[in-house]
């Protein structure tokens, strides 16, 4: 299902929150683009910007945030959707959200209410969207159930979120996310709450989303692992923006930014024992509410020169589809 | 064959146990439980318990790191928490080796702890949380140093800086409020405060799970120096397979308050015999798109630790369960003669090294 169909295209998003007097810009221009039946992971920090840029896209943000710049434009099998005109609670923007775009959250213990059962809480859902008896959904939901590998489905939809553990939890989480058959899932942070036997079988589950039912998939986390084994194309972000992006093999093979390298080598591999010396960045990651010009990377930066603090960074392009925001590769720009 | 093999183990751990000061074991914990009743109704009947451990034996040597590994719900907080004696056990010994002589912990209480207090101290998870957002730095190391008998403000002082120094934090931060740090200094604000009192031994219960990637490995790596420096001995608690076998020297598999599988660290990974450890290991995303591995994806999840399943706590959700499974109960013991491997399962011999 590789193909070169986009299914969400987002361009120079930026989104500020109101935080006392101060207007503060988590989001910094992200532009990317999600293609059809394909992995784009998006990895950071915590703080980075990457939930908010996700929430942006579904509009989303809490009362204190609002998107100030950009576009993001959503192409459905038969209308193309400009997302960021929309009002946030508009009829078109709610019929986007379910239909079109299903959203799973990181808590599956705080996504759900816990006074309703769990099958109610699917059908709202299609009973929102579309015309659909109460019976009717009944039988779709267990067979969504039984599709995501929930045991017993018909005895377990009349069960209420505390009698499921985490790992069922946000197998129903998905189940709601995909109940109307969006064609874009987007995972924030799916499996950070789970345990690592428990995140195998969600990770399974969501690949085979991709693989057998050809949807898009948008991985938030912050775990390279996960990245490696589950995308197809990767941006990384860093305070707000993307500092590196391009396909799974560019950014593992040959990582340019010096952030990306960073990350890559500050984790612990499995096998490599106790001999491994990881290689730590120094300081920590800075407040958004610092504001710098140039990069922002660059008081934890290894390669850091007077250039990097001079102007706004542009992303260089350094090889088909990899784009780095730093200005050591802007030599090699110039040379083409 | 198993019962020869027991007390030949038991022999060397008495062996080992008898003269103390002499040989290097720091602590030894026999038979370790912890139950936590569990209650219902009005009148708070007990209906039943949650076996937290059931049942923990391990030895641990001076200047060693013991990893403990499980997922969640498997006792490994229990574990810790339970021979700090923050938590009295059940049933156990907890034999820790005084320059004195071997003392049982689980019979001491209260003023009488203190000795070992001094020798063993604690790291917790949140490095949010285990500081005080009232109290000032100073005060959250003056007050330990003080109770441990440290009389002397001046000396205390002195002590006080060069734990800081010692963690690569600037000595004045300790006229500051723990909100003014980030969550990478706050944590080795907890190592300094748990190392100010010079212990010999320090539990850490997964001290970076709530840190940052980038954060993580400056404080890994400072937990190294410092154990390399000051000799230390870590129990490290964590979920983390990867960053555990960072750390350890020797590695405990914990599933449901039990012991499943004990070995080296590079032995538990280049040859893992329990099912639940070779899953478990399989389970780990290794951050590089070459390696392909065979991945082991476990169905269902841990069950309750109040209704266990018979036999083996694992063949509901092990791939090679058979019928002796769901029966009986395998022992730890050693998966060949000579080797420090120890196993929990009917089938470690023939399901052999991958």
């Amino acid at each position: 299902m590789v193909s070169d169909r986009l299914v969400l295209s987002v361009d120079n998003l930026q989104t500020n929150f109101q935080v006392g007097n101060q207007e503060i810009s988590v989001v910094r221009g992200v532009s990317f683009a999600a293609k059809a039946g394909q992995t784009l992971a998006i990895v950071g920090e915590s703080g980075c910007g990457k939930s908010v840029t996700v929430h942006s896209v579904m509009q989303l943000l809490p009362k204190n945030g609002k998107i100030v710049g950009g576009k993001v434009t959503f192409y459905g099998s038969d209308k193309v959707y400009e997302l960021t005109s929309l009002k946030p609670f508009g009829k078109e923007m709610r019929s986007v959200r379910g239909t079109r775009i299903g959203m799973v959250f990181q808590d599956p213990m705080a996504s759900l209410n816990p006074v309703y059962k769990v099958g109610d809480q699917v059908a709202e859902n299609l009973l929102q969207h579309s015309k659909m008896t109460k019976k009717q959904a009944r039988e779709r939901i267990v067979e969504m159930f039984a599709s995501l590998g929930i045991p017993d489905p018909e005895r377990r939809v009349d069960d209420y979120p505390h009698q499921f553990s985490g790992g069922m939890k946000q197998r129903v989480m998905i189940a709601i996310a995909m109940i109307c058959n969006p064609d874009l899932l987007i995972a924030d942070e799916p499996t950070t709450a789970l345990d690592v036997t428990i995140q195998a079988q969600i990770m399974e589950l969501i690949g085979s989303l991709k693989a057998e039912k050809g949807k898009s998939i948008i991985l938030i986390t912050h775990n390279m692992g996960l990245v490696a084994e589950n995308a197809d194309e990767v941006a990384v972000m860093y305070m707000g923006r993307i500092v590196e992006q391009g396909s799974v093999e560019q950014i593992f093979h040959e990582p340019c930014h010096p952030y990306t390298k960073a990350l890559l080598r500050s984790v612990p591999v499995l096998g490599r024992g106790r001999a491994q010396r990881l290689e730590t960045i120094g300081g920590s990651t800075p407040s958004p509410s610092e504001c710098v010009e140039g990069c922002e990377f660059a008081n934890r930066c290894e390669y850091v020169s007077p250039k990097c603090w001079s102007h706004p960074i542009p992303s260089y392009e350094v090889e088909d589809n990899h784009l780095v925001r730093c200005v050591l590769f802007a030599t090699s720009e110039d040379k083409r | 064959m198993i019962e020869e093999q027991i007390t030949e183990v038991d022999k060397c751990n008495s062996k080992n146990a008898r003269p103390p000061l002499s040989t290097d074991i720091i602590f030894e914990i026999n038979d370790l439980k912890k139950y936590y009743p569990v209650t219902a109704g009005f009148f708070r009947k007990n209906v039943g318990y949650v076996k937290a451990l059931e049942g923990v034996s391990v030895t641990i040597n001076r200047g060693e790191t013991l990893g403990v590994v499980g997922e969640s719900g498997c006792g490994k907080t229990t574990f810790g928490k339970t021979m700090m004696m923050l938590q009295r056990p059940t049933a156990g010994k907890l034999l820790f080796h005084f320059p004195e002589g071997i003392q049982d912990l689980t019979a001491l209480g209260g003023k009488d702890l203190m000795p070992f207090r001094k020798r063993v101290q604690m790291i917790f998870q949140d490095p949010y949380s285990a500081l005080n957002p009232s109290k000032k730095v100073f005060d959250a190391f003056d007050e330990p140093l003080l109770v441990h008998g440290h009389r002397d403000p001046k000396e205390r002082k002195e002590k006080i800086v060069k734990s800081l120094e010692m963690v690569n934090l600037k000595a004045d931060y300790m006229y500051r409020y723990p909100h003014e740090f980030s969550g990478g200094q706050r944590q080795r604000i907890c190592i300094a405060r748990a190392l100010c009192i010079g212990p010999e031994m320090v539990i850490c219960d997964e001290p970076v799970s709530a840190l940052d990637v980038s954060v993580q490995a400056q404080v890994l790596n400072l937990m190294k120096d410092l154990q390399k420096e000051l000799g230390l001995t870590y129990v490290f608690i964590a979920h983390d397979l990867s960053v555990v076998q960072y750390m350890s020297d020797k590695i405990m598999v914990m599933y449901l308050g039990r012991i499943v599988e004990m070995a080296d660290s590079s032995l538990l990974y280049d040859s893992p015999l329990h099912p639940y450890t070779q899953a478990l290991l399989s389970a780990v995303p290794v951050p590089s798109i070459d390696a392909k591995r065979k991945r082991i994806i476990l169905q269902g999840d841990v069950p309750s630790p109040i209704n266990e399943p018979s036999g083996c706590p694992f063949h509901p959700r092990c791939r090679n369960a058979v019928e002796i499974c769901k029966n009986t109960q395998p022992e730890l013991k050693l998966a060949a003669k000579d080797s420090n491997h120890w196993v929990a399962c009917h089938l470690a011999s023939s399901t052999n090294y991958e």
